[in-house]
C-alpha cells in the first residue's frame, strides 16, 4: 500500500519564523515536515507522510482571509495531497480561525478530508465545529504532546471511512452539534417510561434531545408613510401556480419559488394550490387566497392603503423544513426584496 | 376492567380454501371472502389483494394504513367500535390477536401521498410492516369521489378485511399459543393502591388536522373533543383508529394504537416502579385557541387525578409541537413531572433545530430520530399499489424515483419510522 | 425564514396561526390567524364574510408594519 500524502499547515510562530513581529508573514510552503510536523509524521507512522508544509503568519490571514485562503489553498493543491492537517493552535485565536478556515475550504473546495486541532474554547473551534472534525487540546502548546497524536489518529480515520470517523468520542473530536440516527436498545416508550421513573425518583437521567435555544433578530423599523410603500407578499403555506412549476416538495422543501402576480387581481382556484403536505388541502385549494390573500391586498392598492404590491410573491412549504433550509430561503429571498426596493413584508404561514 | 389478549402466533401467509390459522401458524385467507368483506362498490372502481411476507422482494406504496386483526371472543362490543362495530364500551372479557398479521390499506387519495413498506432491504429496517406477515388491500376510487369519501371508504374497509380475518380465524378454531392479562381497577380503588409509588398516568396526543390527518375515537372525530379519559384496554380493541398518514414515518396507524407500547410499558410497571392511574387522551387541532384550551384541559384531568408524573406522546410534528411543549410546560407548572417523545426534524444534515418549538421544562425528552435522514431503497422485483408518487410523498423530492427502480427519500416517507409512540428502538444524538 | 429577511432589515408582519411558534421561533412583529388550513378564511362563513375578515387581519398588518416596536409584538 502507498503512502498517503498530508499536507501540514502551520503559522509562522511553529514554522520557526518568528512571533508577533513576523506575523505579517506571506504563504510559503516547504517540502516534508516542519516543527511540529515532525511529530506528526513519527506518529503517522507506515500510514501516511507529511509530504509538505504549507506556512501563513496569522496576522495576514486574518488581515487578507479570502485571498489568503486561495494561495493556500494553491500551495496545499501543489502537493497533491490525500488530507489535510491544521494546526493544532491550542487558544491562539487569530491561528485557530487561521486553522479551522484552511481546513474547511479544503474540504469544500480541493474535496479532501481535513482535520484540525485546538483548544474548546478558542473562537476558531466555535466557526468551525460544524464542518471541520477539530481535536480537542490543552489551552496551550505544553499540551502537543497529546494533541499531535490524536490528530494523527483522526486523519487516518477519516481517510479510511471516508470522512465517516463515526462519534466524537469514539473518533475524538469536539462535537459538531449535528443529530445522528442509532438505533436503541429499546423501544422508545419503555425508555420514555424509564425516564419518568427515574425522573420521579429524583435520581439522574439523561434527556435525548436538549432543548435548543433560539437566536434573536433586531425587528425592522416600523414604515413610516404606507401610502408610498410597496409591500411583498411571501407565505410559507405552500401556495404557487397550480401543476407546481418549481416542484416543490410537499414536505422538508428544499426550494422555494417566486412567480410573477403583477396584474394577478386574486389567488383563484382556477391558477393556484398548495404544494403543502402537512395540512388538509382541500380549503387552500378553493379559495388559495385564504393563504395567499391577493384579492384583498389589491383592493387596498386600489384603495391607496399602500402604494403598490410587489410584482412578485414567494412561497415555499413551511410544513418540516428545517431551519437551516428556511434560513437560506429567507436571505435569498431578503437579498432581492431589498434590491427592488421593496418596504416591508407580509408573510403568512399554515 | 379486565381484558384478556388471546395471542396465536401468525409464522406465514397465504391464500387458500378456507381462512384459518393452521396448526404451522400459517393464516391461510380466503381471497374471495376477504374483498368481498372489503368491498364497496359505490365508493371503490377496482379493489385487489396481495401478500407480503418479510424478507421478499416487495414495496407496497402508497400505504394508508395498517391494522392488526383482532376480534373480540368475549365480553361487551366488537373491534373498531363506532367504525363498523357499534359503540358499546369494549376492553373487556377477552380479545383474539393474529400476532405478527397486519392488514395493509395502499390507494391514492390526495396530491400528496402516504407511506413506503419495504420488506426487505434498507428501508424495512425501520418500518413495524416489514416484521409482519402482510393481506394487502389496493384501492382505485369510483369516478369523481370527493377526497375525504374516498379516505372514510379506505379506512372503513381496512377495518372490514381485518376483522373478517380475525373472526374466520377464530371460529375454524384456531389454537391460542399465550394469553395476556390486563386488569386496571376503578380509580376508588387505584388511588388507595400502592401508596408507596408515583401515580402516573399517560396524556395521549392523536392528531386531528383535517383531511389525511384525522383519528377517530369510537368513531367520533377527535377534533371535535375535549380531553378524556379512556381506560387503557379500550384502545387495545380498536376504540382509536388512524385517519391519517401523510409524512407516514410519524403517523399512528391503526396497529400502533391497539399496540400502544407506551400502555404496555406502563402496564408493566405498574405495581412495581409506578402507580399506573389511567389514560388521557387529547388533540392536536388547527387553531390556537383549540391548542390552548385542549393543553389546558389535559392537564387538568391530570390534576384532578393527583398524578405525579406523565408520558406525553405527541403524532406528527410541525404545529404539534406547539400542543406538545403547551401539554409538558403547563403539567410542569402544575406539578407534574413530564417525559416527552417525539422525533425530530433537524434536516438532512442533522444541523438544524429539530423541533418547532422549545421550552426549558421539557427536560427529559425521548427521540424516535431524525425524519430528515435520507435512506436509499433499492429496487424490488415486485411492487404493490402505485410506484408513480413517489416524488410527491412527504419526504420525497424530485427525482426520488431512480431509474433503476431505487428511491432515494427522507426517513418521514417510510411508515412509522419515527413513531412518537416509541414503537421502535430508533434514537438520535448529538455528534 | 421570518427572521432572515427581517435581518436585511425589511420590516416583516408574520401572520400565523400558532403565535407561540412564532414567538419561539423569533418573529417581531406577529398577526394571529384564524386556523392553520386557512389562515386568513373562514370556511363556517360566507365567501363575502370571509373577505372581510381576511381583510381584517391585513389591516391589522398594516398597522403592525406602521408601529415602532423594540420586542416582540402580537397585535
Amino acid at each position: 500500500m502507498t503512502k498517503k500524502r498530508i499536507v501540514h499547515y502551520i503559522n509562522q510562530f511553529f514554522a520557526g519564523i518568528g512571533g508577533e513581529e513576523k506575523a505579517d508573514t506571506r504563504p510559503e510552503s516547504r517540502t516534508g515536515a516542519v516543527g511540529p510536523g515532525m511529530a506528526l509524521a513519527h506518529e503517522l507512522g507506515g500510514a501516511a507522510e507529511v509530504v509538505g508544509t504549507v506556512i501563513c503568519g496569522d496576522g495576514y490571514y486574518a488581515e487578507n482571509m479570502e485571498s489568503a485562503t486561495e494561495e493556500i489553498l494553491k500551495l496545499i493543491a501543489a502537493f497533491e495531497p490525500d488530507a489535510v492537517v491544521t494546526g493544532p493552535a491550542f487558544n491562539a485565536g487569530r491561528y485557530g480561525t487561521a486553522a479551522g478556515g484552511v481546513a474547511d475550504a479544503v474540504q469544500k473546495k480541493l474535496g479532501i478530508p481535513a482535520v484540525s486541532g485546538m483548544y474548546e474554547e478558542n473562537p476558531g473551534a466555535d466557526m468551525f465545529r460544524k464542518s471541520v472534525f477539530i481535536v480537542p487540546t490543552a489551552d496551550s502548546a505544553r499540551g502537543i504532546k497529546s494533541a499531535v497524536p490524536a490528530m494523527a489518529k483522526l486523519v487516518l480515520k477519516l481517510i479510511e471511512t471516508n470522512g465517516n470517523p463515526g462519534s466524537p468520542e469514539e473518533a475524538g473530536y469536539i462535537p459538531r452539534g449535528v443529530r445522528v440516527n442509532f438505533f436503541r436498545e429499546k423501544p422508545g416508550a419503555d425508555r420514555a417510561v424509564e425516564m419518568l421513573v427515574k425522573k420521579l425518583n429524583n435520581e439522574g437521567f439523561e434527556t435525548e434531545y436538549p432543548m435548543p435555544s433560539f437566536d434573536r433578530v433586531a425587528p425592522g423599523e416600523a414604515v413610516k408613510d404606507l401610502k408610498n410603500a410597496t409591500i411583498a407578499l411571501v407565505t410559507s403555506g405552500g401556495i404557487v401556480p397550480k401543476g407546481n412549476p418549481d416542484h416543490i416538495e410537499a414536505s422538508s422543501a428544499m426550494k422555494f419559488g417566486t412567480y410573477d402576480i403583477s396584474g394577478v387581481q386574486t389567488a383563484d382556484a382556477e391558477h393556484y394550490a398548495t404544494a403543502h403536505g402537512g395540512y388538509d388541502p382541500t380549503y387552500a385549494n378553493s379559495d388559495p387566497n385564504r393563504v395567499l390573500p391577493v384579492d384583498v391586498l389589491r383592493d387596498m392598492e386600489k384603495e391607496g392603503v399602500f402604494k403598490k404590491l410587489y410584482n412578485y410573491f414567494s412561497s415555499t412549504v413551511g410544513n418540516g423544513t428545517s431551519i437551516a433550509n428556511a434560513k437560506k430561503f429567507g436571505t435569498a429571498i431578503g437579498e432581492q426584496l431589498k434590491k427592488d426596493g421593496v418596504d416591508a413584508v407580509i408573510l403568512t404561514s399554515t | 376492567m379486565k381484558l384478556e389478549l388471546q395471542r396465536s402466533k401468525v409464522k406465514n401467509i397465504a391464500w387458500g380454501e378456507k381462512t384459518a390459522l393452521l396448526p404451522d401458524g400459517t393464516l391461510e385467507i380466503n381471497k374471495e371472502e376477504l374483498l368481498a368483506a372489503a368491498a364497496d362498490p359505490e365508493h371503490f372502481k377496482t379493489l385487489s389483494a396481495d401478500l407480503a411476507r418479510p424478507g421478499e422482494s416487495v414495496r407496497i406504496c402508497p400505504v394508508k394504513d395498517a391494522i392488526q386483526p383482532r376480534y373480540k371472543t368475549e365480553g361487551a362490543g366488537q373491534e373498531f367500535p363506532g367504525m363498523v362495530s357499534g359503540v358499546d364500551t369494549v376492553g373487556s372479557g377477552k380479545t383474539f390477536v393474529l400476532d405478527g398479521a397486519a392488514v395493509i390499506t395502499c390507494g391514492r387519495i390526495v396530491g400528496f401521498q402516504e407511506g413506503i413498506v419495504d420488506m426487505s432491504g434498507e428501508g424495512a429496517k425501520y418500518t413495524p410492516f416489514s416484521k409482519t406477515m402482510n393481506a394487502v388491500l389496493v384501492f382505485e376510487p369510483a369516478d369523481g369521489l370527493e377526497a375525504h369519501e374516498y379516505e372514510k371508504a379506505c379506512r372503513l374497509a381496512g377495518f372490514r378485511a381485518a376483522l373478517y380475518i380475525a373472526e374466520a380465524a377464530w371460529k375454524a378454531g384456531a389454537k391460542v399459543d399465550e394469553t395476556e392479562l390486563y386488569d386496571l381497577p376503578p380509580f376508588s380503588e387505584s388511588m388507595k393502591a400502592f401508596p408507596e409509588l408515583p401515580k402516573v398516568a399517560y396524556i395521549y396526543m392523536l392528531q386531528t388536522q383535517g383531511l389525511l390527518h384525522d383519528t377517530y375515537v369510537y368513531g367520533v372525530d377527535a377534533k371535535k373533543i375535549l380531553p378524556t379519559l379512556i381506560h387503557p384496554n379500550e384502545t387495545m380493541d380498536g376504540a382509536i383508529v388512524s385517519g391519517n398518514c401523510v409524512s407516514a414515518c410519524d403517523k399512528n396507524s391503526t396497529f400502533v394504537h391497539q399496540n400502544n407500547p407506551v400502555i404496555r410499558s406502563l402496564y408493566e410497571r405498574h405495581g412495581k416502579d409506578i402507580n399506573f392511574i389511567g389514560v388521557i387522551i387529547t388533540n392536536e387541532n388547527v387553531t390556537l385557541m383549540d391548542k390552548q384550551r385542549s393543553s389546558s384541559y389535559a392537564v387538568k384531568l391530570a390534576s384532578m387525578l393527583g398524578v405525579d408524573g406523565v408520558v406525553i406522546s405527541e403524532e406528527g410534528f410541525g404545529n404539534p409541537d406547539a400542543d406538545l411543549i403547551m401539554n409538558c410546560r403547563k403539567a410542569e407548572q402544575a406539578g407534574i413531572r413530564t417525559v416527552l417523545i417525539t422525533d425530530e426534524y433537524a434536516g438532512r444534515d442533522g444541523a438544524s433545530q429539530s423541533l418547532a418549538d422549545a421550552t426549558k421544562e421539557a427536560d427529559a425528552v425521548v427521540t424516535a430520530g431524525n425524519a430528515n435522514m435520507i435512506v436509499v431503497l433499492p429496487p424490488m422485483d415486485k411492487l404493490i399499489g402505485f410506484a408513480d408518487y413517489t416524488d410527491v410523498i412527504a419526504g420525497g423530492f424530485d427525482g426520488s424515483l431512480r431509474a433503476d427502480g431505487s428511491i432515494e427519500v427522507e426517513l418521514q416517507a417510510i411508515t412509522g419510522a419515527t413513531c412518537e409512540l416509541g414503537f421502535n428502538p430508533l434514537s438520535a444524538k448529538t455528534w | 425564514m421570518v427572521k432572515a429577511i427581517e435581518a436585511f432589515g425589511i420590516p416583516v408582519v408574520h401572520i400565523c396561526t400558532i403565535v407561540p411558534i412564532s414567538q419561539t421561533v423569533g418573529a417581531n412583529r406577529i398577526v394571529p390567524a384564524v386556523a392553520i388550513p386557512y389562515p386568513l378564511g373562514d370556511i363556517s362563513k360566507s365567501p363575502e364574510e370571509e373577505k372581510q375578515i381576511r381583510r381584517a387581519i391585513l389591516e391589522k398588518s398594516m398597522r403592525a408594519l406602521q408601529t415602532p416596536i423594540s420586542e416582540q409584538t402580537v397585535f
